[in-house]
């Protein structure tokens, strides 16, 4: 058989691989948007600590409004491994 | 009014009791024979774990709610179909009767595969399938209905609580339940809505416990608990509805202007392509959207976690016994760190979702304050 029909034959399988880098991508970028809300909570509330209270229920909005983003990717590769 | 009262007591208290008796009776009736020693045979024959179908088995809906395999005799509730057909009209009957998929009841039969796959559909006489409106009583159906029981005997108590003790300090089930309902009005609704907040408080309320409720009977393995209630799409969908016809109906004039009108955008973004009119309609489906999405993935995702982590146990189980119990003493480990994870997940989620909502009530609710004002 040609190289074309065996890359064909391969290729709905590969695509799967697809939904990992996707994943991966995502929980990257998920990782930095959070890690950047924890470590500037954690500087601000150095500089002025009697604000922790008001600072960590900011801190834990933002991060869950991120997760929500990543969480759309996660989505989509399920979609793509399972549709 | 007395009689009345005493009358939806008496209501409240019977269809309790119908709910808990007909829960209480029907794992007996399940055990039917149908198939159960050619059942034993298929086990030994297709006992190959697959773990998507195992994930997706628990986070899926069903038509019947099963508790538990037992030397595989299956236990579980079978709840009932509900179904309208064009040919027959209204059918109702036990999903025990479906089989999974092996029985055909009255024409109709849960297919397996293809496009209807997991849906009751209807044979016909020349083999076509056909899908009936389909209204049953499925799991999370089911759940949901546990779930207001619930909501509701915790507050009509609590409510009657208040009503009692006007004016002294609250003690028991009513002392947990104010630390919540005071955290909403006074951290949720008041600094997001303003001085208007009183008319969104019953609904923020609803929905903070509706789902906290809700995500949190997702996480016990044992029945009424384990029906993915808040990962199941279409429930959250329901929700983010309620959010924006909620927040579409309560804006003001001033918040449909600023739709078309932005304030503080150039002219030249919204004529003669009215770019910032696409931007801000995109943005007003995009927001519930979001809010639907949220909660979908961050309950179906840790779920989802929880699941692999045993699935892994079978898996290495399948290969050799000895590593399978190694590793199960690692995945039941890390799957109680992710419960804990999950817990915690369960109020954040509940809390983004009201809190979001009470800040698109405070935008559509918020009086137009111009330049001159702020001098």
């Amino acid at each position: 058989m040609s190289l074309i029909t065996v890359l064909l034959e391969a290729g709905a399988e590969v695509a799967k691989m697809g939904a990992g880098i996707g994943a991966g991508l995502a929980v990257i970028g998920a990782g930095i948007g959070i890690g950047g809300i924890g470590g500037r909570a954690m500087e601000a509330i150095a500089r002025q600590p009697e604000a922790v209270g008001d600072i960590r229920s900011n801190m834990i909005i933002a991060a869950a409004l991120v997760e929500g983003v990543a969480f759309f990717a996660i989505v989509l590769c399920l979609l793509i491994v399972f549709i | 009014m007395l009689g009345f009262k005493s009358w939806l007591k008496a209501l409240y208290k019977f269809t309790v009791t119908g709910i808990l008796f007909f829960v209480a009776m029907n794992p007996v009736f399940s055990e039917e024979g149908s198939l159960a020693k050619g059942k034993k045979t298929e086990n030994q024959a297709d006992k190959s774990f697959k773990p998507g179908e195992f994930i997706f088995e628990h986070i899926g809906d069903s038509y019947g709610w099963h508790i538990l395999t037992w030397n595989g005799q299956e236990i579980s509730v079978p709840l009932p179909v509900i179904l309208f057909s064009r040919t027959k009209g209204w059918v109702v009957f036990s999903s025990a009767k479906l089989d999974h998929g092996k029985a055909m009841y009255n024409d109709f039969k849960l297919e397996l595969e293809g496009p209807n796959k997991g849906k009751v559909v209807e044979i016909k006489k020349d083999g076509s399938q056909i899908k009936p409106l389909d209204i049953s009583i499925t799991k999370n159906v089911c759940a949901v209905l546990f779930s207001i029981l619930l909501l509701l005997t915790i507050f009509l108590s609590t409510a009657k609580k208040y009503k009692s003790i006007p004016g002294q300090a609250p003690s028991g089930l009513q002392n947990a339940l104010e630390v919540f309902i005071v955290f909403i009005r006074d951290d949720i609704a008041k600094p997001s809505i303003g001085h208007k907040y009183e008319k969104f408080m019953p609904y923020l309320l609803t929905v903070f416990f509706f789902i906290w409720f809700n995500n949190m009977l997702g996480l016990i393995p044992i029945m009424p608990g384990g029906a993915n209630v808040t990962g199941n799409i279409a429930v959250t969908l329901v929700l983010a509805v309620f959010t924006f016809v909620i927040t579409s109906i309560n804006g003001n004039l001033h918040y449909w202007r600023e739709f078309v009108d932005a304030p503080g955008v150039p002219w030249w973004l919204k004529l003669p392509i009215p770019l910032m009119p696409i931007v801000e309609i995109s943005g007003l489906f995009i927001k519930p959207f979001v809010l639907m999405v949220r909660l979908f993935a961050n309950m179906t995702a840790g779920h989802i976690v929880a699941l692999g982590f045993f699935c892994l146990i079978f898996f290495f189980g399948n290969m050799n016994p000895a590593i399978g119990y190694g590793v199960s003493v690692l995945s039941v480990s890390f799957v109680i760190f992710m419960s804990l994870l999950e817990l915690l997940v369960a109020l954040i989620q509940a809390y983004v979702f009201t809190l979001l909502s009470a800040l698109y009530f405070g935008m559509a609710t918020t009086e137009h304050h111009t330049a001159e004002e702020h001098h």
